[in-house]
């Protein structure tokens, strides 16, 4: 579903992505986890067409990027911590808005659907200004599923919620992973990671350090797995993978 | 794809969706400021505070008026026009909410026409203010065809440059400032034709000496939303 190979992304001298690989096959979840400054962001920017690769190759659904990057936004599903919404529209009507842009059919059945699927059908009508942190991220979700999207991209979704609020969204994380969606999500988090993802992958300076499938890794070895592909923090990350499982 | 969300799968055609997602980014902007009046407010408040001092400091009598009327009106409307294109830039980027939009599996060049017909909507609204606050203030009377013909292409040269700088600016810390200094050099073409155009009319001179103002403006515009329309893609993709 996504291939990814020898990508190299820099921001003038800088090298954030040095010939990164990654493959996920249709229906995994993956949770890419790694420092800060690690190029995780970027490398969902790119993946999501914001963001142009300096060399390397990209395709997702069996589209390249950038050449048919409208192809790939329409299978793609992208929430990050900011969430795309506009303050002074209602929940409708941000959706509405968004089912416009995709050019959905039957704007007002799939917008109805999907305020049932994250739960915000009674405050439909509120402007979003007045939703909590969590409900704005759960409408974000919303946003990003209402074109059934194949691909959905997270970048660190759990930034600045609440206990409550992260309970809430694992969930409706959970029933997008359960509808068979290819899902890759970014976070700092191993807990949560754990519980949700099928694979993990560590992005450690520019590339991909290690990673491994949840079915070989005990959980409560997932921290120490991390601090071997991360490293000490100063000695570059092997180029070398120190993976229990290279991903297919 | 689920049973329920199968009608999801047709996908209109890109000529039908670039008119669809043009629609739909008009109407966002104009719903949204129905609510906020933020933009507009500021833009009015400006023009109007701008024509006030010009009132005060000028003191003009009735024979210099007319020479200075063109001037007065487009200085107002540039710097009413920059702070709009400012904040309806800035509104996209602080939730992230330009991102949101290039997510969409649209031609680029819908959103930047969309984002230039909302940002000309408020432009010709606050014209449509103040013209006649203008008229009052100065005993002016400033409804000839011409002259509104004049504004019409002024404001869509203005507005076809400014909304593809201001989704430059946008993008660095400085936008604030960045944008009138990228700005008011390039607009100044359809600055100059905008005033001698305005002149022309107020002052009852011969179309054939206004003509080439017109002309000027009409290429301006044609080039300027061609050139927006051409590279507005790389103006906003890392």
């Amino acid at each position: 579903m996504i291939i990814v190979r020898k990508l190299i992304k820099r921001f003038g001298l800088k090298a954030v992505l040095r010939g990164l690989d990654f493959q996920v096959e249709q229906g995994e979840f993956v949770a890419l986890l790694g420092p800060n400054g690690a190029g995780k962001t970027t490398f969902l920017r790119i993946l999501s067409s914001l963001s142009r690769p300096t060399l390397g190759e990209v395709q997702i659904a069996g589209y390249r990027l950038p050449a048919q990057s409208a192809a790939v936004r329409r299978k793609l599903g992208v929430v990050s911590h900011l969430p795309l919404l506009y303050g002074d529209l209602t929940a409708e009507e941000n959706l509405r808005f968004y089912a416009r842009m995709y050019g959905l059919e039957s704007e007002s059945r799939r917008v109805s659907e999907v305020l049932e699927l994250v739960g915000l059908t009674p405050r439909r009508r509120d402007l979003v200004r007045t939703f909590s942190r969590g409900m704005q991220q759960r409408l974000a979700i919303g946003r990003a599923v209402l074109h059934d999207p194949e691909v959905m991209l997270f970048d660190e979704p759990h930034t600045g919620l609440d206990q409550d609020a992260c309970v809430m969204l694992d969930q409706v994380l959970s029933e997008v992973a359960a509808r068979g969606r290819t899902v890759v999500m970014t976070s700092h988090d191993l807990a949560r990671a754990a519980d949700l993802a099928s694979r993990f992958d560590v992005l450690s300076r520019g590339v991909i350090a290690a990673s491994v499938q949840r079915s070989q890794i005990n959980p409560n070895d997932l921290l120490a797995f991390y601090r071997q592909a991360v490293g000490d923090g100063k000695a570059p990350a092997s180029a070398a993978p120190v993976t229990m499982e290279q991903p297919a | 794809m689920t049973e329920h969300t199968a009608h999801l799968a047709r996908v209109p055609g890109p000529l039908r969706l670039f008119w669809r997602a043009l629609k739909a980014i008009i109407w966002k902007d104009l719903a949204a400021e129905l609510r906020s009046r933020e933009l507009l407010s500021a833009m009015l408040v400006f023009s109007l505070l701008v024509l006030l001092i010009f009132n005060f400091a000028l003191e003009l009598d009735a024979k210099t008026r007319s020479t200075v009327t063109a001037g007065v009106l487009w200085v107002t409307f540039a710097f009413a026009g920059t702070l709009g294109l400012n904040r309806s830039m800035a509104t996209e980027k602080d939730r992230g909410c330009l991102d949101g939009l290039l997510l969409a599996p649209v031609d680029r060049s819908a959103i930047y026409f969309g984002k230039a017909s909302g940002n000309l909507v408020f432009m010709f609204i606050v014209e449509a203010i103040v013209l006649p606050v203008y008229s009052l203030l100065y005993n002016t009377n400033l409804l000839y065809p011409g002259l509104l013909l004049v504004i019409l292409l002024g404001s869509i040269g203005y507005v076809a440059v400014g909304t593809l700088l201001a989704s430059m600016a946008v993008q660095t810390r400085t936008r604030d400032v960045l944008l009138p200094i990228l700005l008011f050099p390039l607009v100044i073409p359809v600055m100059i034709a905008a005033v001698k155009a305005s002149t022309g009319f107020l002052e009852g001179i011969a179309m054939v000496d206004i003509r080439p103002w017109l002309n000027l403006l009409v290429v301006y515009d044609i080039i300027f939303v061609a050139v927006a329309f051409m590279v507005f893609d790389f103006v906003v993709e890392e």
